[in-house]
């Protein structure tokens, strides 16, 4: 569990970590993101005292960090950057060996972890150990970086955008590995990107940063749903956008626009036969101005009509109306709170706009995903 | 002949002797300057002006302490290869990216270790090719070593000097250039191999 207490930081005048707090739990990926410059790497190097805060503590595990050498704290804490960082003059198999060595381990159990750890990522050892970063692709490189970081089995591992330089393929199977290595070994990550699909896809807990101060800490889903900032919301993009759309829809989208409506001065014969015409069990009811006034159905006309009455007596209320511009979501609940299986759209100065059932929904649906449907 | 082959000897010997003390201290001087805040101008400065001094006064110089002979000449030729050593080790090590030293700093290497395992090593084509530059002039300027009464191949020539004998003079540069050019074809082998493989 790594936790920030107040953590402040400026160079000069410029304040680049403003009294941060902030608790990471064991265990967990946590991703680091926000706009350039909000101190994202700085937060990051202050766990491994790559940069020492003015002020405020930084506890690892209850420890307050300042207490430990920094030398033999940095051998505990896995650390991957975005430039790759590999030793130019040392083998993949002396580059992945560095901390083991540091920390004395027989050169035994060094081989042992090197194997294992290329067999981790489908490097096999006879074909790569003996190689020299350069002889490798940006792709292989970063997973040495990744393995070099694991190699001590530090618990906690510090990463850098350490994709941000590969190409999108690369960079996916890069990050599905990363993910399965977390689970598997269940390291605690804290991730630094600013991108926020990868954000999404790696993320256990994103703390989205701005100015040296947490914005929003969440869970992918909950930022997405309610991203505590407009700056978080630009930066949710695509995501946000895809939302968008959907709460920009709205109830008319979704009605059948053709309706048939009725005035209240209608006889009740008449409103039978249009029904059984049309083959329909109610119909609107609307005032002499077009207005909407309720429905009526066949079944009351039966029960209650008298032939040669105007329906105005016979109607109910009971039909579920919503405005045209209210959000479609809203729309949807009516629909499915509906006694009567269907939604009254209603235009602004309160005339029938059209019908939301449960077919015109489903058409509704089906264009926004696949394009105008034929039925 | 074996005069030839004897003073060739010795030429070279002298100038290695001086190489070798030359790049310990260079190196130290070097990573020093590196180390130290403000000290690296000091240090450069001081080995850049070392160089400027006309190699015979330097070495007249060096006779008020040293006297006459082979020590003398030593010294001279340390003290006048400095430069290329120092300032290539330098360069070398402020030349080491800074995602590298962050990349070691955050492994838990010590300063020493970060110097040693990596920053010297990244280092090294650089400060070899300040070596072969130092190598190089040194031979040459070994020659004069004759006038503070050191040996190697200055005799010779010097006397063919005197007596303005040209053959003399011809016969005895030539080892002096041979040792120039092979050292310096040599160890630019030796230095492009350590370029690339930096690479
Ligand atoms: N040594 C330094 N001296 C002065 N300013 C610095 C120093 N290091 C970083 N900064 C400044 O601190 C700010 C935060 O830097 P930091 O590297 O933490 O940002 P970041 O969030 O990682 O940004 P990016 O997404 O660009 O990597 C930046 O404005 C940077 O210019
Ligand atoms: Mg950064």
């Amino acid at each position: 569990m790594i936790q920030f207490r107040n953590v402040n930081k400026s160079y000069g005048k410029k304040i680049i970590l403003n009294n941060l707090t902030l608790d990471i739990k064991a265990g967990e990926f946590v991703i680091l993101i926000g706009p350039s410059g909000c101190g994202k790497t700085t937060t990051l190097k202050t766990i491994n005292r790559l940069i020492e805060p003015d002020s405020g503590e930084i506890y690892i595990d209850g420890k307050d960090i300042t207490k430990v050498d920094p030398v033999k704290l940095r051998r505990t804490i896995g650390y991957v950057i975005q430039q790759i960082g590999l030793f130019p003059n040392m083998t993949v198999e002396q580059n992945i060996a560095i901390v083991p060595k540091l920390l004395n381990y027989k050169k035994e159990e060094i081989d042992e972890i090197v194997r294992h750890l290329l067999e981790l990522v489908n490097m096999p050892y006879e074909e790569n150990a003996k190689k020299y970063p350069s002889e490798l692709s940006g792709g292989q490189q970063q997973r040495i970086g990744v393995l070099r970081a694991l190699a001590a089995s530090p618990p906690i591992v510090l990463m850098d955008e350490p994709f941000g330089a590969l190409d999108p393929v690369t960079r996916d199977s890069l990050q599905e590995e990363i993910k399965k290595i977390q689970k598997k070994l269940g390291k605690t990550i804290v991730f630094v990107t600013h991108d926020m699909d990868e954000a999404i896809r790696l993320g256990d807990t994103i703390v989205f940063m701005n100015e040296g101060k947490v914005l929003q800490m969440a869970s992918p889903e909950e930022m997405l749903q309610n991203p505590a900032d407009p700056i978080i919301k630009s930066f949710l993009g695509k995501h946000i956008n895809n939302e968008n759309s959907n709460a920009n829809l709205v109830a008319s989208d979704f009605m059948r626009a053709k309706v048939l409506t009725v005035s209240k001065t209608k006889k009740t014969l008449e409103c039978i036969e249009l029904m059984s015409r049309r083959d329909v069990s109610s119909l609107i009811v609307v005032e002499e101005d077009d207005t909407y006034l309720g429905t009526v159905s066949v079944d009351k006309i039966k029960a209650q009509g008298k032939a040669g009455r105007q329906i105005a007596e016979l109607i109910t209320v009971e039909a579920m109306t919503v405005n045209r511009n209210s959000n479609a979501q809203q729309a949807f609940e009516l629909l499915i709170a509906s006694p009567t299986g269907y939604v009254i759209v209603l235009n602004d100065d309160n005339t029938v706009a059209g019908l939301i059932t449960k077919t015109s929904m489903a058409k509704a649906m089906g264009e926004a995903l696949w394009g105008e449907m034929t039925q | 002949m074996t005069n030839l082959l004897y003073l060739t000897g010795e030429h070279m010997v002298l100038v290695l002797i001086a190489i070798a003390i030359s790049t310990v201290l260079g190196v130290l001087l070097g990573i020093i300057s590196y180390w130290v805040p403000y000290l690296d101008k000091v240090i450069l400065w001081v080995v850049d002006s070392l160089q400027t001094i006309p190699s015979l006064a330097l070495l007249a110089l060096l006779m008020i302490f040293f006297g006459l002979g082979n020590v003398t000449l030593i010294v001279g030729l340390v003290l006048y290869s400095l430069l290329p050593i120092v300032r290539n080790t330098y360069i070398g090590l402020t030349g080491v990216p800074p995602y590298l030293k962050d990349a070691a700093r955050g492994m838990g290497m010590s300063k020493l270790q970060l110097m040693f395992k990596v920053e010297l090593p990244l280092s090294f084509p650089l400060i070899f090719s300040g070596i072969k530059i130092a190598t190089v002039t040194a031979l040459s300027i070994a020659v004069i070593g004759v006038l503070i009464g050191s040996g190697g191949l200055g005799y010779p020539i010097y006397r063919g000097i005197q007596t303005l004998n040209f053959l003399t003079i011809t016969l005895w540069t030539i080892p002096v250039v041979i040792m120039a050019v092979i050292f310096d074809f040599l160890m630019s082998k030796i230095e492009e191999k350590l370029v690339k493989r930096a690479k």
